[in-house]
């Protein structure tokens, strides 16, 4: 039964939360390397030091007339509630802040991606940035509202917002058994709310980087890893929600939370570099003719059997 | 922290909004101050339900009902703006007096 | 939280709304003017979570930012001057405005002061929501219905509204086109 952790552990979590981003952006760049047929995938997982490394002494590029407060805002603001996020997600026994409406606390902080991603976008003053902005802010809803139902479908299974109770639920099932759908479906959006392939096109190769176009240096690097630290809040609250959080035989609860954790986000990862892009259009009309009723009725499958 | 102060807030936030809509020309500025004041209405019925009657659900009910109410405000609001824009490319009120008697 | 701490917390929450909700009309950016509004909203939202209100204050830190970030896109559009890069007038009539504002201002903050407000000593619920729930699906069922259908309406009406294509432009004139003659197709295979 997860309960509140020590006030220290307020100071804990944006280490934890790095740690885990640390090790899917090696994951990442490993897998990238190796597809590119270079040499040493232990070589490329450290890539990423390196480049974070030239980010932080690398000059700011500056555009004519960008807006820079706004710009700079959305880096903060996605680093920042991608780390609130992970408030509520338990490790083992401890969550840092287990508020007694945490699903929707974690809904409401990922939602914070959508605005932070049309301002990066806005905020440079460059084409290619507001056209990959929009195509974020078109494809929102899509991403969005599946989401929420399959949110939705797990807080129906445990009766409460509140993120301990839904794990206090999963203690003889795991929730993953009877809604694999909405589970299925919360990891798409997750990949999809924090912009990863396959569903990248705000920063696609086709818009020059789009968002990530003109951004440079240290509000670079911040943008980069508000999105890795999203990618890894979903993660730990799909854990939360779908996988039984700290249960688990033999080892304690903590080290089952961080073991399941790092397998989904090393799943989110492979699948990133494994499926293809999905063309926007297409994936807005899919989520809205397939992933929301899909979603409905698992969350109707399980009003049922609650009842 | 008291009720008097909430409903100050309110009524600081509500006077905002209402001279945003009285002022702007532009009808998306107009709906940005209507947005203010409901926004006003937010606050003051948290309060109400927090100070005067927490006991009855009627406060976080209101709550919900501006919401949506604002929601509503919002889409009802920008389909309008598009079909005139659409119908005779104008975007201020100004433009758009015909009921004018 | 302390009362000393929620005081300090309700007054920069209140000024913070106040003042953002100044801000979104002296702007001359129509991006900086909507995410003030936003930040009006989420200073609001900070002094509803301080009266317990914890899910509609998340609630509408939620809604508020989907619909700011919506609103955007149709401030930029509708805008002649979405970026504030040459700043101009969009007002008129600013004096009675102001003196209408003002005055509306005076006559609220003195009906604050002056009405003794009804207090209540009624033991506050342990968890609001699970009252306000209770209330939608029972009490106040009524209320539920009418927003569930005002907002369907809402949803028939703004697309008869704002789209420029009906089913005759889809299906042909005689409705007898088999696939819908769309100008982007969809992932359905429509």
């Amino acid at each position: 039964m997860p309960e509140p952790g020590p006030w220290w552990s307020a100071l804990l979590l944006p280490a934890v939360v790095a740690v885990f981003a640390a090790g899917a952006c090696s994951l990442d760049a490993a897998l990238r390397a190796r597809t590119a047929g270079a040499p040493g995938p232990a070589a490329a997982a450290l890539l990423p030091v390196r480049s974070a490394a030239g980010l932080l002494v690398q000059q700011r590029r500056r555009t004519p007339a960008a807006d820079t407060l706004l710009w700079r805002t959305a880096g903060v603001a996605l680093l920042a509630a991608g780390v609130l996020a992970s408030l509520v997600t338990p490790l083992g026994r401890w969550s840092v802040g287990d508020l007694s409406v945490g699903i929707v606390w974690f809904n409401a902080m990922e939602i914070v991606a959508w605005g932070a991603v049309w301002l990066a976008g806005w905020g440079a003053n460059s084409m290619f940035g507001l056209v990959a902005g929009y195509r974020f802010v078109a494809q929102g809803l899509a991403y969005e509202l599946p989401h929420m139902f399959a949110l939705t479908s797990a807080a129906i299974g445990a009766g409460s917002l509140r993120v301990a109770d839904v794990v206090a639920a999963q203690r003889d099932l795991w929730f993953v058994v009877w809604m694999p759908v909405a589970f299925v479906v919360f990891l798409l959006t997750v990949l999809a709310m924090a912009f990863r392939p396959p569903f990248d096109q705000p920063t696609g190769q086709d818009v020059a980087g789009g968002v990530l176009a003109e951004l440079s240096g240290v509000d670079r690097l911040v943008f980069l890893a508000g999105r890795w630290v999203l990618l890894v809040s979903g993660a730990g609250m799909a854990v939360a929600l779908f996988l039984g959080a700290g249960g688990g035989p033999l080892l304690p609860g903590w080290l089952w939370s961080v073991l399941k954790t790092a397998a989904v986000l090393a799943v989110l990862v492979w699948a990133g570099h494994r499926l293809p892009a999905v063309r926007m259009e297409r994936f807005a009309e899919v989520a809205w003719l397939v992933l929301i009723p899909a979603t409905l009725l698992q969350a109707l499958f399980v009003s049922i059997l609650v009842l | 922290m008291s009720l008097q102060d909430y409903l100050l807030l309110a009524a600081a936030l509500f006077s905002v909004g209402l001279f945003g809509a009285l002022s702007q020309q532009s009808i998306v500025m107009i709906m940005m101050g209507l947005e203010l004041m409901i926004n006003a209405v937010l606050v003051g019925s948290a309060a109400f339900w927090y100070f005067a009657a927490p006991d009855r659900p009627d406060g976080q009910v209101v709550v919900v009902l501006a919401v949506t109410a604002m929601a509503i405000e919002m889409a009802v609001g920008f389909a309008v703006t598009t079909a005139v824009f659409r119908a005779r490319d104008v975007d201020m009120t100004d433009m758009a007096a015909d009921l004018r008697g | 939280m302390c009362p000393v701490w929620r005081e300090i917390v309700f007054w920069l929450c209140a000024a913070g709304a106040v003042a953002s909700g100044i801000v979104v009309f002296r702007v001359d950016s129509m991006a900086r003017a909507t995410f003030a509004l936003l930040a009006s909203f989420l200073f609001g939202a900070g002094t509803i979570l301080l009266v317990e209100l914890t899910y509609l204050g998340i609630l509408v830190v939620l809604m508020m930012i989907m619909e700011m970030v919506i609103m955007v896109v149709f401030m930029v559009m509708y805008m002649m001057n979405p970026a504030g890069l040459m700043p101009m007038s969009m007002l008129h009539n600013q004096k009675g405005s102001l003196a209408i504002a003002g005055g509306t201002f005076a006559v609220l903050a003195a009906g604050v002061y002056l009405v003794d407000w009804p207090t209540s000593r009624a033991p506050r619920p342990e968890q609001p929501v699970y009252s306000l729930g209770e209330a939608l699906m029972g009490s106040k069922m009524l209320v539920m219905i009418v927003l569930g259908l005002a907002l369907f309406a809402t949803i028939v009406a703004t697309v008869v509204l704002a789209t420029h294509r009906g089913r005759y432009d889809r299906y042909g004139d005689r409705l007898d086109r088999d696939r819908p003659d769309d100008p982007v197709r969809g992932g359905v295979g429509r």
